[in-house]
C-alpha cells in the first residue's frame, strides 16, 4: 500500500461524511487563520519600525561618553574622559570615509521672548545637523556654516515654539531669552514631528559652543556621523573607534550604528511575533481535540470495515495508517485553507491601514503547517490505535 | 490442507466458560467442497473463522499447508490471509463508499499491487462474475445477488487456495442464490478449496461432503450424494399420498 494508496482511501472517507469533514476542518482553519493573521501583524510592526528607522538615515553612527551605558562602571579610572569639540574635530578630519559630523549637546531651558515663555530642549549642535536629520527650514536660515568653536548668538527655532513664543508675527531677527542669554532668531524649522524620542518640533537649536557654554559643560552629549556609503559603516565605526581610542588612551566611549539600535528593536518584535504566533498555535490543539472526537466516532461507525481490511489481510500498520491519514489529511487540509484565509484577512487588513505593511513571515507560515501536520499525527494516534486493536471476528459481526 | 486435530475455541462470558468449539478434528484436502450444517450456535462461522486465521483456537492445533498457525506473528496471519484465504460473507461486506471494481481491487491495494494492474485485473474479475456493465456502481446501486458477487470477485482477486462462505446465500433469494452456487462452484471446479457454512440442506446436498455440528463438535460426516439422496427420498414420500 503506497502512500497515494493511504491518502487516496482516507479521502474517500473523508469525502463521503462532507459535513462532518467541513466542520472539523473549520477548527484547524480558524485557528491557522489567527496564526497568519497574528504574525502578520507582528512583522508589519517590525518593518513599519525598520523602515522609520531607515527614514532616519541608514547611515548613521552614533558616538557617546561612557563604555557600555548599561553596567554602569566605565574602566578602572572612574568617570570617562569627556567627549571633547576637539575630539569632533579630529574625527572629522581623520576619518575619511565620515560624510557629515554633528557634535551634539543637549540642556534644558525657559525661552522668552517679551512676556511669552515656556520650557523647552535646547539643542547645541552645527550645520551639520541639518543634513544628519534631513531638517527642513520654513523660514530663515539653519545654523551658519563654520567652524565648531564659534558660539555665535543665534537660535533656530521648531516650528511649535515659534508659533508659542511669536504668534502671527515674524520671528526671524528678534530677540529671545534662552534662560540668561540673549540670542538672536535666524531660522524656524518646519514642522516634522517626533524623531528618535525627541520632538523636533519643541525644540531650539543653537550651535554647538554656545550650548556648552550656556549649560557649562565639558563633554559633548553625542557626536553623530554618517557614513559616505551604507557599506562604509562598519569601516566608520572601526575608525572612529581607533582614532578615539587613540586620544583617550582607552576606550571610554560607546559607538553605535544606527543599524543595531534598529537590529535590537527588530529582534524584540520578532520575539513578540513568535508569541503571538505561539499563543494562536495553542488554538490549533483545540481543534485537534475535535479531530479525535471526529475519529473516534468515524472508528466506531466503520468497525465492520476495519473487520473487513483485517480479513482482507491488511497489516496492523496498515489499519493505522489508513486512519492517521485521515487525520493528517484534515489538519494538513485545514492548515492550508488557513494559510489562504490568513492571507486573504491580511490583505484586508493592509487595505483598511496601508502603512502597515502586514505580511505573514515564511517561517510562520512553515511552523504552523508543521504544527498542524504534528497535531493530526499527536490526536490522530489514540482512534487509529484503536482500530488497529478490534477484533476482526466481532467487528465483521457488528452491523 | 487444512488439518485440525483437537481444536477448541472457549469463550469466557460473565465468569462462565462458553465452548463454541469442542475437540474438532478434521483435514480438509486441497480442492474439496465441504458444506457446514448445523442449528443456529452450533459453531459454523466460529469453525470458518478459526480456518481463515479471523480466529485463534484456544485448545487444539491447526495447521495449514503444514504450517501451524498457532505460532504465526500477527503480520504473518495477515499475509496468510491476503494470499491464502477469500472469505464471502452473508453480509457482502462491501466498503459502502467505493464502486464495484475498488471494491474487488482493495486485497490487491493491500497487497500492494500497482493502482494500473489493480484495476484492470479488477474488471477482468468483474466480468468473470458477469458484472462488466456495474464496474463504477456503488454497492447500494446494486441488487444483492450482484453485491455477493462482487463480493466473490474481491474474495478471489488474489487467487487464494480456500474460499470461506458464510451463509453466502443467506440474504438472497433463490434465484439469485443459485447464481452465486453456482458460481463458488465453478471456482471449485477449477481447483479451489471451498467450504461453505449454509442452512439449506439442497445447497449442502451439491457439497462432496457435509459436516454435521452440534454444541461446538463435528457429530456427523456424511457425502453430498447421501444428503441428495435423503433429501429425493423425503420429497417422493412427501408426494405420496
Ligand atoms: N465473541 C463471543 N463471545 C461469547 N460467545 C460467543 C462469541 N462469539 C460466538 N459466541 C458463541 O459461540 C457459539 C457459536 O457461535 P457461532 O457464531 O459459531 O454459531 P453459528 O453456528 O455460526 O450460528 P448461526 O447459525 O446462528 O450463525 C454461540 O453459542 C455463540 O453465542
Ligand atoms: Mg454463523
Amino acid at each position: 500500500m503506497t502512500g497515494a494508496d493511504f491518502i487516496g482511501f482516507a479521502w474517500t472517507a473523508l469525502s463521503r461524511q462532507r459535513r462532518r469533514t467541513f466542520l472539523s476542518l473549520i477548527g484547524v482553519t480558524v485557528g491557522v487563520a489567527a496564526v497568519i493573521l497574528l504574525t502578520a501583524l507582528g512583522e508589519g510592526a517590525r518593518i513599519y519600525v525598520s523602515q522609520q528607522f531607515e527614514a532616519l538615515g541608514k547611515n548613521l553612527i552614533i558616538v557617546m561618553p561612557g563604555k557600555n551605558e548599561t553596567t554602569g562602571f566605565s574602566g578602572v579610572g572612574g568617570a570617562p574622559n569627556d567627549l571633547t569639540l576637539e575630539d569632533a574635530e579630529a574625527l572629522a578630519r581623520q576619518v575619511t570615509q565620515i560624510r557629515e559630523l554633528a557634535p551634539v549637546t543637549i540642556g534644558e531651558s525657559l525661552i522668552a521672548h517679551q512676556e511669552r515663555r515656556r520650557r523647552s530642549t535646547v539643542l547645541g549642535t552645527t550645520e551639520a545637523m541639518k543634513s544628519i536629520r534631513g531638517l527642513r527650514v520654513s523660514m530663515g536660515r539653519f545654523l551658519p556654516e563654520g567652524a565648531m568653536d564659534r558660539g555665535d548668538a543665534v537660535a533656530v527655532l521648531g516650528a511649535d515654539i515659534a508659533s508659542e513664543l511669536f504668534g502671527n508675527t515674524f520671528p526671524v531677527g528678534k530677540v529671545v531669552r534662552i534662560g540668561d542669554w540673549r540670542t538672536r532668531v535666524i531660522g524656524v524649522l518646519e514642522s516634522q514631528g517626533t524623531q528618535m524620542g525627541l520632538d523636533l518640533d519643541e525644540v531650539v537649536i543653537i550651535p554647538v559652543a554656545s550650548g556648552m557654554r550656556l549649560y557649562n559643560r565639558t563633554s559633548l552629549f553625542r557626536i553623530m556621523a554618517s557614513a559616505r556609503h551604507h557599506g562604509d559603516l562598519e569601516v566608520v565605526r572601526r575608525r572612529i573607534t581607533e582614532v578615539l581610542t587613540d586620544r583617550h588612551e582607552e576606550e571610554d566611549f560607546t559607538c553605535i550604528s544606527e543599524d543595531s539600535v534598529a537590529g535590537a528593536f527588530s529582534q524584540i518584535l520578532t520575539a513578540l511575533t513568535a508569541a503571538l504566533g505561539g499563543i494562536a498555535a495553542i488554538s490549533l490543539s483545540v481543534a485537534g481535540i475535535g479531530i479525535m472526537n471526529l475519529m473516534l466516532v468515524s472508528v466506531s461507525e466503520r468497525t465492520p470495515e476495519v473487520g473487513l481490511l483485517k480479513a482482507l489481510g491488511a497489516t496492523r500498520f496498515q489499519i493505522l495508517g489508513v486512519f492517521l491519514t485521515e487525520a493528517i489529511l484534515l489538519t494538513t487540509g485545514g492548515a492550508i485553507l488557513g494559510v489562504c484565509l490568513g492571507w486573504l484577512l491580511v490583505q484586508v487588513l493592509v487595505a483598511v491601514y496601508p502603512t502597515l505593511p502586514a505580511t505573514p513571515p515564511l517561517w510562520a507560515i512553515a511552523m504552523v503547517v508543521a504544527t498542524a501536520f504534528a497535531t493530526g499525527i499527536f490526536f490522530g494516534l489514540l482512534p487509529a490505535r484503536r482500530a488497529t486493536d478490534l477484533d476482526p471476528v466481532a467487528s465483521l459481526a457488528r452491523r | 490442507m487444512i488439518e485440525l486435530s483437537g481444536v477448541g475455541r472457549a469463550y469466557e462470558v460473565g465468569g462462565e466458560v462458553l465452548h463454541a468449539l469442542r475437540d474438532v478434528d478434521e483435514t480438509i484436502d486441497s480442492g474439496d467442497y465441504v458444506a457446514l450444517m448445523g442449528p443456529s450456535g452450533s459453531g459454523k462461522s466460529t469453525l470458518l473463522n478459526v480456518m481463515g486465521c479471523l480466529d485463534q483456537p484456544t485448545s487444539g492445533t491447526y495447521r495449514l499447508d503444514g504450517r501451524e498457525v498457532g505460532s504465526l506473528t500477527e503480520d504473518e496471519l495477515s499475509e496468510v490471509r491476503r494470499h491464502k484465504i477469500g472469505f464471502v460473507f452473508q453480509s457482502f461486506h462491501l466498503i459502502p463508499r467505493l464502486s464495484a471494481v475498488e471494491n474487488v481491487a482493495l486485497p490487491m491495494m493491500l497487497a500492494g499491487v500497482s493502482v494500473a494492474e489493480r484495476r484492470k485485473r479488477a474488471l477482468e474479475a468483474l466480468e468473470t462474475v458477469g458484472l462488466a456493465k456495474r464496474a463504477d456502481h456503488r454497492p447500494n446501486e446494486i441488487s444483492g445477488g450482484e453485491a455477493q458477487r462482487v463480493a466473490i470477485a474481491r474474495a478471489t482477486i488474489m487467487r487464494p487456495a480456500i474460499l470461506l462462505a458464510d451463509e453466502p446465500t443467506g440474504n438472497l433469494d433463490s434465484a439469485s442464490g443459485a447464481t452465486v452456487v453456482a458460481l463458488l462452484e465453478e471456482l471449485n471446479a477449477q481447483g479451489l478449496t471451498l467450504v461453505v457454512v449454509t442452512h439449506d440442506p439442497n445447497m449442502a446436498a451439491r457439497a462432496k461432503r457435509v459436516l454435521l455440528m452440534r454444541d461446538g463438535r463435528i457429530v456427523n460426516r456424511i457425502a453430498g450424494s447421501e444428503l441428495s439422496e435423503t433429501l429425493h427420498r423425503s420429497k417422493v414420500l412427501e408426494a405420496t399420498p
